[in-house]
């Protein structure tokens, strides 16, 4: 079946999107990079290396033919993350950008206004802009307005593991919203990219979740998994939840002890 | 073969510990670096000998090498101090693991859990137990756990000890000598390019720690895949006879340590930025402000020194020993955060490997093969 992930005029053949930072060590990261299916790997383009020499995280990525998209983690202004996308676009060649603002320390929650300002600015200069969001419909469908290629509404805070805290929103946010969804943050465990997955959502990424966990690759493959588990049943379409029992075997033809005559 | 005489690349404790085993088993060893000797990683480390308390996930190869490394310190600090008459500083403190906020409390059980699914020794503490140990901990300072044999050392005091042990058994040390590439010829390491000079090698060791991965004239896929990974830390003074801090404490973000003389190290930050070793006003703060929640009273206290230096970090966090694709190039480098810990056991297993052409078997899982 091909099912690809399609965002702008890039096709994908995993749904899974993963981030490159908090492995234990490198090695640990390809590991589990290869465990999860990934194509496409998340760099923060201010806190890596730009020299781009001998073994960096950036060559060792491309080596194995994945798909860097850079984010502007670490931004809290929009003036900061078109400098930074711009950066990144220079570094490492690409115009596809996460585009990830902060406007709050404590909860790494996402600024909707510098996003929409900083989104209005990079699509204008040719990026096609993936934007990190709250999951607010919408803030999702301004962001949809101003050019974005796909939406990246949080499951819950960054690093949090809290898993999705409000369905009911990112159920609205589907129903609305028919570019790519890629839920992004807070997923703890492999059921909660399996439900992102069974509600609709395009595709997942993860970091901290497999990073942080005591056995990166295992969880990585265990988010895989899931991811493809919540796809495949969400293209199946689930049954209608019902209030009370139905047998599961026929009930009519059930054979009887009959008296002979 | 026997009399032949070995380059080493790299005076830091590693090197430096090679050269004087080399050296009392009656072999010439000759010992370049850069700058003054043991003036990189070795000096900027803080010195723990943390085998327990920094096992990470994917890492369990690494495990039985830094715990048998850990073993050996006690009596390899004393062959130093009987041979050089210089104490290492070495101390039998503990390690103290502490939740600092209510969200470090999840982390802790779950490392915790981890260390303890692998056997290894750690005791869970209760809040009575930890105030009791350091009374000046903060009250938001909740659960932690012990680790009874993750021990220290004074990093910069082993570093004068090694490098007087080396001067009286004969290992001649050549500070400020850049050695800028190796020149191979027919898979042979014949010549090192030092300063403006060059000069002929016979066995040659590369322990240059970070710069191991860039040195010039080894083919790019020979050489060993270490990467400079930058830590920023800083000192405080604290009353020798009142100390803040006993023990070795770490926290899921910053690890203290106390020395005898008081100081008190705190680091440090894991940061990928090449050879850039400027202090940032983000680092610093952040390994303060880490201490102070940890520990207030640390407000007092006089600000002694920041700094910044490279680990040598190999790809999987391990140790890359012994043979390379240079038939007399050796490797000893890719210690990572281990490195002071792991001195007496690279000192014993390269030694062995010059002497007798073969690693140890503790030491064999950590050559190039593992990369291939």
């Amino acid at each position: 079946m091909n099912d690809n992930l399609k965002i702008a005029d890039k096709s994908f053949s995993s749904r899974l999107l993963i981030g490159s930072s908090m492995y234990p060590n490198q090695q640990v990261m390809l590991d589990s990079i290869t465990a999860s299916g990934a194509e496409i790997v998340t760099v923060a383009i201010r806190r890596i290396n730009l020299q781009g020499q001998h073994l960096s995280v950036q060559q060792l990525l491309t080596q194995r033919n994945l798909t860097l998209l850079p984010n502007t983690a670490g931004c809290y202004t929009a003036e900061d993350a078109v400098f930074t996308a711009e950066l990144a676009r220079e570094a490492l060649q690409t115009n596809w950008v996460k585009l990830e603002i902060i406007g709050d320390r404590e909860t790494l929650l996402p600024d909707a206004v510098e996003l929409i300002r900083a989104a209005e600015t990079l699509v204008k200069k040719g990026f096609v802009v993936l934007p990190y969001c709250s999951d607010d419909p919408v803030a999702c469908q301004r962001l949809v307005d101003a050019g974005c290629a796909a939406v990246m509404p949080l499951g819950s805070p960054i690093g949090s593991g809290q898993g999705i805290l409000n369905l009911y929103n990112l159920d609205i946010i589907r129903a609305r919203i028919s570019l790519p969804i890629i839920l992004d943050a807070g997923l703890g465990t492999a059921s909660d990219a399996a439900i992102a997955m069974e509600h609709g959502c395009d595709g997942i990424l993860l970091n901290t979740a497999i990073a942080k966990s005591n056995n990166p690759v295992l969880m990585a493959s265990a988010m895989r998994h899931g991811m493809i588990a919540g796809r495949e049943a969400y293209l199946a379409g689930r049954i209608a939840k019902k209030t009370h029992a139905e047998a599961s075997s026929p009930v009519g033809g059930i054979a009887t002890k009959t008296n002979k005559s | 073969m026997t009399r032949k005489s070995i380059h080493i690349i790299g005076g830091g404790v590693a090197g430096l510990g090679l050269a004087w085993r080399l050296a009392q088993a009656g072999r010439r060893a000759i010992v370049f670096d850069k700058g003054a000797i043991g003036r990189s990683a070795s000096w900027a480390a803080a010195g723990m000998l943390a085998a327990v308390i920094e096992a990470e996930p994917g890492e369990d190869a690494l495990i039985p090498f830094v715990l048998e490394s850990q073993s050996m310190w006690p009596e390899f600090a004393k062959e130093l101090q009987a041979y050089t008459g210089l104490d290492v500083g070495y101390r039998e403190t503990g390690t103290l693991f502490v939740a600092a906020e209510r969200d470090d409390e999840g982390l802790l059980k779950q490392r915790f859990d981890f260390l303890k699914a692998r056997s290894l020794p750690v005791e869970w503490l209760e809040r009575s137990e930890l105030r009791k140990r350091e009374p000046y901990f903060s009250p938001r300072v909740t659960h932690g756990f012990y680790s009874a044999g993750d021990h220290q050392v004074d990093n910069r005091a082993l570093v004068d000890a090694l490098h007087a042990a080396c001067k009286k058994a004969g290992v001649e040390l050549h500070a400020n000598a850049d050695v800028s590439e190796i020149k191979i010829s027919n898979g042979q390491a014949t010549h090192i390019v030092i300063n403006d000079g060059i000069i002929a090698v016979e066995n040659l060791v590369l322990a240059a720690g970070a710069w191991s991965g860039s040195i010039k004239g080894v083919p790019l896929e020979a050489l060993p895949p270490v990467f400079p990974m930058k830590g920023q830390l800083v000192a405080m003074q604290m009353d020798v006879y009142q100390p803040l801090l006993k023990h070795v404490v770490w926290t899921p973000q910053i690890y203290m340590v106390p020395r005898s003389d008081g100081r008190l190290i705190v680091g440090a930050t894991l940061e990928d930025k090449g050879f850039d070793a400027s202090l940032t006003a983000g680092g610093i703060l952040h390994l303060l402000r880490k201490t102070w929640e940890a520990l207030p009273g640390m407000e007092e206290l006089p600000l002694l020194e920041t700094w910044a230096g490279f680990r040598p970090t190999s790809r999987d966090d391990a140790p890359i020993l012994g043979e390379s694709a240079i038939k007399n190039l050796s490797f000893m480098t890719g210690q990572h955060r281990h490195g002071i810990l792991m001195t007496p056991l690279l000192a014993a297993a390269m030694s062995e490997y010059i002497i007798k052409g073969k690693l140890p078997e503790i030491a064999a899982p950590f050559t190039m093969q593992r990369f291939k």
